[in-house]
C-alpha cells in the first residue's frame, strides 16, 4: 500500500506529497539546490538547519527562494 | 628637455611610447578613504546590480571591470526540476563579493520585511557577511517605479527593529531623506532619475540638499546615488556632488559593451569624487586669463 498523500502549495503550485514529508524532502524532489535556497513555510521562515526534521502538513504554503540578478 | 637633443617625433608625447628624457616631477597619486557603510568598508564607491545582463558571463566579467566590491542580487522562487539550470552564486562568489539583497518588486512594507528575511536567510547559509543588509526598495507605481515613502519609512523602522542595516531607496526627496535616517537607515540611497530610466541625475540641487541634512553634524553619514545612472558622466556627476557612493544596473547591463561601461564607470567613480575632494573653481560668467598680463610685449586693440 502506497504512502497517504497529502496537498500542499509549492512555489506557487498545488502539489500532493506523500504524508510526512519534510522541507528537505520537497527540496530534494524539486531537484533544488539546498544550500542555495531559503524557505518559507506559511510565512514562516524555516532556518535551514531545520529542513531535514520539518515536516509539511496538508494545505501548508511553502515558498523556496533564491538569488537571482538585480539592481 | 636637454635643448641639444632632436624633439620628440610629432603626436607622440606618451612616456609609455618613448622613454621620458628627464625625470617626472615627485608626484604620489591622493589616496581616497573607503566607503563605510554600517559595518562595512568598501574600497570602492561603486555598488553594482547583477541584474538584466545577456548572459551570466557577462555579468560576472562586468563585476570584475567595474571594481565593485559589494554587488545587489534579488530574491525570487527557485525553479523546480531544473538540476542544470545555472544560479547566479555559480557566477559571483561570496567570498569576493559582499551580497547586498534587495527588495526589488516589493509594493508594501510587509512584503518588502518578508523578502528581506529571506535574503538574510539565503546569505546566513552562505555565510556571506552582507546577511544583516539590505537594500530597501518599497515601490509605490511600476510605471516610473518610483518609492512609496510611507511605505518605504514603515518598512525601514521595522527592519532595523529587526537587526538589519538598511540601505534605503528613496527618491530624491529630502524630507523624506531625513524621516529615513531618523528611522535608524544605515544609508540614504536618493534615485538620480528613475529606476532604469538613463536620464542621470535630474534634480542636483535636490541631491546637494539631502547630502547637506543628512550629513550635518555627522559628516560621515554615507548618502549613495541610487538608480538612473545612463553613462558615466552620470557617475561622476553624482561624486562631484559629494555623494559617497552610487549603485547602478542597468547602464551597464545594457550598454553594447557592458564590460567597457564597466570600467569606464569605475574611472567615472574615481574621477568624480577626486575632482570633489580636490574643489573645483566656481562658475563664472566672464573668462579669466590664464597667462599673466604683466610682460606683455604686445598691445590690445582697444
Amino acid at each position: 500500500m502506497s504512502d497517504p498523500k497529502i496537498q500542499i502549495q509549492f512555489n506557487g503550485k498545488a502539489m500532493e506529497v506523500p504524508a510526512g514529508s519534510t522541507i528537505a524532502d520537497l527540496l530534494q524532489v524539486a531537484q533544488m539546490r539546498s544550500q542555495l535556497v531559503a524557505v518559507e513555510q506559511n510565512l514562516e521562515i524555516i532556518p535551514r538547519e531545520l529542513h531535514a526534521q520539518t515536516t509539511v502538513g496538508t494545505g501548508d504554503v511553502i515558498e523556496a527562494v533564491t538569488l537571482v540578478g538585480g539592481g | 628637455m636637454n635643448e641639444h637633443q632632436p624633439p620628440p617625433a610629432p603626436g607622440v608625447y606618451n612616456s609609455a611610447v618613448t622613454e621620458p628624457t628627464t625625470s617626472a616631477p615627485a608626484w604620489t597619486p591622493v589616496a581616497d578613504e573607503p566607503l563605510r557603510v554600517g559595518e562595512f568598508t568598501l574600497a570602492s564607491r561603486l555598488i553594482l546590480g547583477t541584474g538584466k545582463y545577456d548572459t551570466l558571463e557577462l555579468m560576472r566579467d562586468s563585476l570584475a571591470a567595474s571594481g565593485a566590491n559589494a554587488v545587489t542580487v534579488a530574491v525570487r522562487r527557485e525553479r523546480m526540476y531544473d538540476r542544470v539550470g545555472q544560479n547566479i552564486l555559480d557566477y559571483i562568489d561570496p567570498a569576493t563579493y559582499l551580497l547586498l539583497p534587495n527588495t526589488a518588486g516589493c509594493y508594501n512594507a510587509t512584503d518588502a520585511v518578508r523578502v528581506a528575511k529571506l535574503g538574510r536567510e539565503i546569505l546566513r547559509a552562505l555565510e556571506n557577511p552582507g546577511a544583516n543588509w539590505v537594500k530597501l526598495e518599497v515601490l509605490g507605481d511600476s510605471k516610473t517605479l518610483l518609492p512609496d515613502p510611507v511605505a518605504t519609512i514603515e518598512a525601514c523602522s521595522t527592519l532595523v527593529a529587526e537587526g538589519f542595516q538598511v540601505l534605503c531607496y528613496t527618491s530624491d526627496d529630502p524630507i523624506v531623506a531625513r524621516r529615513l535616517k531618523d528611522a535608524g537607515a544605515t544609508s540614504v540611497m536618493p534615485a538620480g532619475s528613475p529606476i532604469g530610466s538613463g536620464q542621470g541625475i535630474l534634480n542636483p540641487n535636490n541631491l546637494q540638499i539631502i547630502l547637506e541634512y543628512l550629513k550635518e553634524g555627522d559628516p560621515t553619514y554615507p548618502v549613495i546615488i541610487d538608480a538612473g545612472v545612463g553613462t558615466a558622466s552620470d557617475v561622476a556627476v553624482a561624486f562631484e556632488l559629494g555623494a559617497d557612493g552610487v549603485l547602478l544596473n542597468s547602464a551597464v547591463a545594457h550598454a553594447r559593451d557592458p564590460v567597457r561601461m564597466s570600467l569606464a564607470m569605475q574611472h567615472a567613480a574615481i574621477a568624480g569624487r577626486q575632482a570633489y575632494l580636490s574643489g573645483r573653481i566656481p562658475k563664472r560668467l566672464y573668462a579669466t586669463a590664464s597667462s599673466p598680463e604683466e610682460g606683455m610685449i604686445t598691445t590690445r586693440p582697444w
